[in-house]
């Protein structure tokens, strides 16, 4: 579905994408992960047809963006990050009048808008306006109207950012569901949860770069240990404890306000700490994360 | 299959089914208000122009300028506010619709706008006697041209600027003294002479004397065709400069 070799993005003198590689195949959920200005958005706009690569090689449903941008267009679903709904247009409007750009015939797309609403759960709300609408409705609208067109590849910039936590789940739910149809998913997020819970294969980006690809798992077993400690320590300076840890479980990291243990054997680990001496404030016991992948990876948190 | 274009058209048809009874308003009834002010009012003490009163002589210039007015302002907010606010430009660019079905689009919406605009307005001053020529069936035709000169243009800067405040600069400093200048309430020969070119390079001035050409009969200061060879090319040029600013807002 994507093809893309040393894809590079350059605005004046800023590289955002800087020579990527990938590969998505049907059927696929794919993910690109990273922190804001990791270069997802500028690699999803030329997914998406609306940016030119600077360099590069990037062929979409096997055609060339250059040339067949139109047509490769006609087969996609954009859910873009910032909301594009018409605030002046009542929910079933949004969907027909952008199933119009596709040339959808106006009887077919109201025949597929009713038939949006009740996958994306507003069928209630077919006649009202948009603005009233909270962030998680307004999101599966979009959504919604993103598939109007019944895309061979929909590309989802960020799609649960900014929605409370009951919201992102329904919205994982639905897209769940169109991964089971067979639908072809690509989705850039900087919530790891979501990364796990959707995608089968995602790429770490950072700086413009890939630095990781692989499956959520694959992820976590090759940078990461099964199980991680987290140990809270009040209001003292950390490097002092992080001395009398060494060694415990396979590597440390001291964060700004925790020290992480990564260990096979997170309760094992937990009692030596107990063991030598050291007494936080807290601890915690959990499975890795591509939270941890990424801490490794960049030495950095994802979200700050 | 519709056309992308006839798709565009078609968002705007629905959004201004919405806001018709508002809008109304301010293109139909402020211009009539107008006449009645200035035509019958101001016209008691100036007597005829050209021949004919105050009241037949300024229509067609009223009828250009309401135009002239709705263009700009549909235009202004309207335009910038798809790309800051609703980003419905950006919605449309991530399907099948290219730049120019965006902009050819919005130029047949302006076009039908100004059009209906100017036949109901043509309709009232037939009833107030202010029409000449069986010609002037022909003068919303050149209001028409004239609302898709002005609105190439304006739509272009719209798409251009990053802040609404240049609105009002535009429409102080082009806007008003264009209306003011154009022929509107009083013949181009009554301005000192260095300040009739000026007011010959508005597109406004050119509309004014098609249309008053077509409800009077009467001649018109150029040969008409070259009145609207300068339209067009108003028209033309401002809709290259805007394909220019959408393609650079919405496709880096």
């Amino acid at each position: 579905m994507i093809y893309a070799r040393g894809l590079v993005k350059r605005f004046g003198d800023f590289t955002a994408v800087d020579g990527i590689d990938l590969e998505v195949a049907p059927g696929e959920a794919f993910g690109f992960l990273g922190p804001n200005g990791a270069g997802k958005s500028s690699t999803m706009r030329m997914i998406s047809c609306v940016s030119l690569p600077t360099a590069g090689e990037l062929r979409i449903l096997g055609m060339d963006p250059a040339r067949d941008g139109t047509r490769i267009r006609g087969r996609l679903g954009v859910c873009p990050q910032l909301d594009t709904l018409d605030p002046d247009l009542n929910v079933r409007e949004n969907l027909t009048t952008y199933a119009r750009y596709f040339g959808i015939s106006r009887a077919e797309a109201r025949r597929r808008a009713d038939e949006l609403l009740e996958f994306a759960r507003l069928t209630e709300k077919a006649a009202s306006p948009v603005e009233p609408l909270s962030g998680g409705m307004k999101r599966r609208l979009t959504i919604a109207r993103a598939l109007v067109n019944e895309p061979d590849l929909v590309l989802l910039d960020e799609p649960t950012t900014g929605l409370d936590p009951q919201a992102r789940h329904l919205l994982w739910e639905r897209l769940f569901r169109l991964k089971q149809r067979g639908t072809t998913l690509v989705l850039t997020t900087h919530y790891m949860d979501e990364a796990e819970q959707l995608c089968d294969r995602l790429v770490v980006m950072d700086g413009g770069r890939i630095v990781a690809e692989g499956s959520p798992r694959s992820l976590i077993e090759t940078y990461s240990t099964p199980e991680v400690v987290e140990l809270r320590f009040g209001l003292e300076e950390l490097d002092g404890y992080a001395g009398k840890l060494e060694g415990i479980g396979e590597r440390l990291d001291v964060l700004p306000d925790r020290i992480l243990l990564y260990a096979p054997d997170g309760d094992g680990a937990a009692a030596e700490v107990h063991r030598r001496g050291v007494n936080p404030s807290s601890v915690l016991v959990r499975r890795s994360s591509l939270e941890d992948v990424f801490l490794h990876l960049t030495g950095r948190t994802l979200v700050d | 299959m519709a056309h992308p274009t006839v798709a565009v058209l078609e968002r705007h048809l629905t959004l201004y089914r919405r806001l018709w009874r508002a809008s109304v308003f301010g293109s139909f009834v402020l211009p009539v208000l107008f006449l009645l002010s200035i035509g019958v009012g101001v016209g008691g003490y100036v007597g005829d122009v050209g021949g004919v009163s105050y009241l037949a002589w300024i229509v067609p210039g009223v009828m250009a300028s309401s135009a002239f007015q709705m263009a700009a302002g549909e235009s202004t907010y309207p335009v910038f506010g798809d790309f800051r606010w609703t980003r419905a430009y950006h919605a449309a660019r991530a399907t099948p619709v290219g730049v120019p079905d965006i902009l050819r689009g919005w130029m047949l919406y302006i076009l039908i706008r100004v059009l209906v605009n100017a036949l109901v307005f043509l309709g009232v001053t037939a009833l107030f006697g202010a029409l000449h020529s069986p010609l002037a069936v022909l003068a919303p035709l050149a209001c028409g041209l004239l609302g898709v000169a002005v609105s190439a243009p304006i739509t272009a800067f719209a798409a251009t600027i990053g802040h609404d405040s240049y609105f009002a600069l535009l429409f102080r400093f082009v806007m008003m003294p264009s209306t003011l200048f154009a022929g509107v309430f009083f013949p181009l020969e009554q301005l000192p002479d260095w300040l009739e070119p000026v007011a010959m390079a508005s597109p406004l001035w050119h509309a004014v004397e098609l249309c008053r050409a077509a409800t009077l009969g009467a001649a018109t200061a150029w040969p008409a065709w070259l009145h609207a060879a300068y339209l067009l090319a108003w028209a033309a040029g401002g809709f290259a400069w805007a394909v220019r600013a959408f393609r650079k807002r919405l496709e880096d």
